[in-house]
């Protein structure tokens, strides 16, 4: 494997593990909202901040990871997504501030405020959207160099029926992971009326998701037809992914094994995010940059390499510890939260 | 828009953020250093009021993590947008450390997550503060990595460049550049000593409310004393960040010192103002320059007149460098007193006008370390890479960098709002005499 694909595969990997986690943390803000505007929060709101509350703050290394991983392999997307992504990605960079502050106020500071629940909720959908521009922009023809400089055009950007399709499937699939999970997560915390619950929202966004990822893909076919045709030579990956995808629902619908249902989802999503990913090879932004051309030199891919490696070998004992102690321990999903500080 | 707009925005914006997260970023680089004596120095003479210090400074902790967390995320991300040409470059060079930076924080948030939820939940205190090391490693490396790339920028170093071609790279020279050993370190000292007496400032004004809590006096006696220490560490490698600076930057130190002819046996001199070149109302401490710069009362300094009008950075980092040194020899003669004052008794440290010098201690320690900052950063203009990349070569062409700015500076007005809002309130709700009349209440 050459240390071009090597750097992608890592980095599109990390990517994955934030979209699943930081569509749980999205989706379970909306609930949470969702359930204190209903009237509901004495359903959901404990099992959610349960969750939430010792992970918040991985989830986000998460993205760093990604942008941080990405400048040091591929540092000529410094300069085109950079140049052109300061409007989307700050306004992306506020509402996590906003997120990411307000929920550790109101956790750990002062409690049951419900504006702070409600903006939590609305980051949560917005959130997706505003970062799911960036892989509308990646299929190019919004960006067109001047003076040998990246533009963007907004314009053709906001009218483009791909952008809404995308920021559209975002949200769909932010909702039906988390309320996958959660279903999982209350019914290990016997908490049958919020499995019910989830259960019935899990039921309720299956559907629009696989309609807006079919819909994603028809809408491809007119804007970028080469990434269209890769696609298609791709179709056993998608189909897999749709495969996984009727597992997981008819799990949830027979209330059985909510643990598996959960683990065929991030199967299903697995395969649609590197089919994707593959697809979109090697293309980072089309048509003007590859992971050929914009990669680092040898000696720092190298050492990258070896750094995520033994990284790797300090982080993974940790992330089973904190998964050992917090998401899987009996006692603490069930929830005695005396030990905090 | 002018493009000469655009990049002085995208630097007002860069120093927006960053002046933001620093102070954020030095709490959460000193604090779990010392919740972690706090904690042992209970769990040694076992006694709770330290274990409650320690407890209480966790919760509040995680407030300005939190913070530091999203600032900090915005920061990372500008560097990008808004210079994208640098990033470039530095991306090629310097992305090690940064990228090692992440494991730092990844390792560092996980074991804060796990410290903050076991509070009671070992039988064995020991075990619980373990659990604190990695926090406080995390921390510190997350400062020593992101201040290598910072020392990258004075120092470049690791690579060449033939024909605007970077070849040879060489990551490990990039980062340890010769501006390394002396910025960690300064870095990493000033950082614990921010934390040491912010802490004091909040033991020191509970003092002057008129609380007689033995549990605000243990805590003032200990957080002034770890604080000396580090006073005292970060003058001497603030020493040497002079030698440093005469040896390699000298038109950094020259403009930081007003030093217009190269001399020997120069003056160092404090305070005063410019009139063109003439420099009026100096305190003048003889031969000074010269042991700050080299050590010996006789040698040379480099003045300004050896760099060509384009390259000098702005007259006005002196005042930046005067407030930090300032700062940093009244904290040590302030902590000095008290300690000696502690130990002898002497009366007047008692009284309300001390404990409110030592009250200021703390903001008066964030505001050392804006200056040093900016001193640092204003006198590396006009470059961004030194000799290499000029500034306004690097920033970004888009043209919405002044809307952005005033984007972000609402919404840290708001989070600097947020943090104290909710500190005091959480604090406030929850007093010390009654969470310890509840812990007592339990152990025995
Ligand atoms: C609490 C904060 C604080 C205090 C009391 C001091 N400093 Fe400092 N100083 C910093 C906080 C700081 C800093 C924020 O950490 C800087 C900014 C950039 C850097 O590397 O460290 C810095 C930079 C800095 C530099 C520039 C280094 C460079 O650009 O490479 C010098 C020469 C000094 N310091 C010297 C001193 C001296 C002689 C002090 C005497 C007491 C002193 N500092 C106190
Ligand atoms: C957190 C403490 C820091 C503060 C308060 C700070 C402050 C500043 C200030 C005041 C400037 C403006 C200089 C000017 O344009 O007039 C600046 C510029 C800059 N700094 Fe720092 N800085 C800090 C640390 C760092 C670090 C660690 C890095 C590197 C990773 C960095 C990267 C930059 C960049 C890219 C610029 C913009 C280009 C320039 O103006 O030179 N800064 N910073
Ligand atoms: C010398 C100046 C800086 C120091 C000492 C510092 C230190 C820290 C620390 C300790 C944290 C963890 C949050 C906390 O514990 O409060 C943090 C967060 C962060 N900092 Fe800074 N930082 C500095 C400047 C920068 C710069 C220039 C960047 C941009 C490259 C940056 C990027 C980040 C990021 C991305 C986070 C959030 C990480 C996460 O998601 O956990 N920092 N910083």
């Amino acid at each position: 494997m050459s240390l071009e694909i090597l750097g992608i595969m890592v980095l599109w990997t990390f990517l994955f593990g934030y979209v699943i986690v930081a569509s749980i943390d999205f989706g379970a803000g909306f609930f949470n909202a969702y359930s204190e505007l209903t009237g509901k929060q004495h359903i959901l709101t404990k099992i959610i901040q349960r969750y939430l509350s010792p992970v918040w703050e991985v989830t986000n290394v998460f993205l760093v990871f990604f942008f941080v991983g990405i400048v040091g392999f591929f540092p000529k997307t410094a300069f085109y997504y950079g140049t052109t992504l300061l409007v989307p990605v700050s306004i992306a960079i506020l509402l996590l501030a906003v997120r990411g502050s307000y929920y550790a106020f109101e956790t750990y500071g002062t409690k049951g405020h419900k504006g702070y629940a409600l903006m939590y909720g609305l980051t949560g959908l917005v959130l997706p959207a505003s970062l799911s521009i960036v892989l509308t922009i990646s299929e190019g023809g919004f960006v067109s160099m001047t003076e040998g400089k990246p533009v963007l055009d907004y314009w053709a950007l906001f009218t483009s029926p791909l952008t809404w399709s995308i920021v559209v499937l975002s949200i769909i699939a932010v909702l039906y992971i988390s309320s996958v999970f959660l279903t999982w997560y209350a019914s290990k915390a016997k908490d049958t009326k919020a499995t019910d619950l989830m259960r019935k929202y899990a039921l309720i966004w299956a559907l629009p998701t696989i309609i807006t990822a079919c819909g994603i893909i028809y809408e491809l076919s007119f804007h970028n037809q080469e990434h269209f045709d890769r696609i298609i030579d791709l179709w056993w990956m998608f189909g897999l992914s749709f495969l996984l995808f009727i597992g997981t629902v008819w799990l949830i619908w027979k209330r059985k094994n909510y643990g598996l249902a959960f683990g065929l989802l991030v199967g299903q999503f697995a395969f649609a995010f590197f089919g994707y990913g593959l697809s979109h090879y090697p293309y980072l932004l089309y048509p003007h940059l590859t992971i050929y051309d914009s990669f680092t030199n040898e000696a720092m891919a190298i050492s990258l390499v070896v750094a995520f490696v033994l990284g790797l070998a300090l982080l993974l004992p940790s992330l089973y510890l904190l998964m050992r102690l917090f998401l899987f321990n009996k006692d603490y999903v069930k929830g005695s939260q005396k030990n905090k500080a | 828009m002018l493009d000469g707009d655009t990049v002085f925005n995208s630097r007002l914006l860069t120093e927006l953020t960053l002046s933001f997260h620093i102070i954020y970023a030095t709490i959460g680089v000193g604090v779990p250093l010392m919740i972690m004596i706090a904690q042992w120095v209970g769990i040694k003479k076992n006694d709770e009021h330290y274990i409650l210090l320690a407890r209480r400074w966790a919760r509040g902790f995680v407030i300005t993590v939190a913070v530091g967390v999203v600032t900090g995320t915005a920061i990372g991300l500008q560097l990008s947008l808004l210079w994208p040409k640098f990033m470039e470059l530095a991306g090629n060079v310097i992305a090690l450390p940064l990228f090692m930076e992440v494991f730092a924080f990844f390792f560092e948030a996980i074991f804060l997550g796990i410290y903050l939820y076991t509070w009671d939940r070992f039988e064995d205190q020991r075990k619980h503060l373990a659990l604190l090391i990695p926090v406080a490693i995390g921390a510190g490396l997350s400062a020593v990595f992101i201040t290598m790339v910072n020392s990258f920028m004075n120092a470049p170093q690791g690579f060449d460049l033939v024909n605007g071609e970077l070849i040879n790279v060489n990551p490990f020279l990039a980062m340890f550049t010769p501006a390394m050993p002396t910025k960690v370190s300064h870095v990493v000292a000033t950082a614990f000593m921010t934390a040491a007496f912010l802490l004091a400032s909040i033991a020191a004004f509970k003092l002057v409310r008129g609380s007689n809590h033995a549990y605000h006096k243990k805590a003032l006696f200990m957080t002034m004393k770890i604080g000396l220490i580090f006073s005292i560490a970060t003058a001497l490698i603030g020493d040497f960040s002079g030698k440093y600076l005469a040896e390699y930057q000298p038109e950094k130190l020259a403009a930081a010192e007003w030093h217009f002819d190269t001399s020997e046996q120069a003056p160092l001199l404090m305070y005063g103002i410019l009139d063109g070149e003439e420099v009026k109302y100096a305190l003048e401490i003889p031969f000074a320059l010269s042991i700050l710069a080299h050590g010996d009362p006789s040698a040379e300094v480099i003045g300004l007149d050896q760099f060509p009008e384009d390259e000098t950075p702005p007259m006005a980092v002196h005042y930046l460098f005067d407030i930090m040194v300032t700062i940093g020899v009244w904290m040590i003669l302030l902590s000095l007193v008290y300690w000696v004052g502690t130990k002898r008794k002497w009366a007047f440290i008692n009284t309300k006008p001390f404990l409110w010098l030592l009250a200021l201690g703390g903001p008066l320690s964030i505001i050392a370390i804006e200056a040093g900052w900016w001193m640092a950063e204003l006198g590396r203009q006009p470059w961004i890479l030194r000799g290499i990349m000029r500034t306004s070569e690097a920033a970004t062409s888009s043209s919405h960098v002044d809307t952005m700015l005033l984007l972000f500076a609402g919404i840290y007005l708001i989070l600097g709002i947020g943090t104290v809002v909710v500190l005091r309130r959480m604090f406030k709700k929850n007093p010390v005499e009654k969470e310890l009349m509840e812990k007592g209440g339990e152990e025995t």
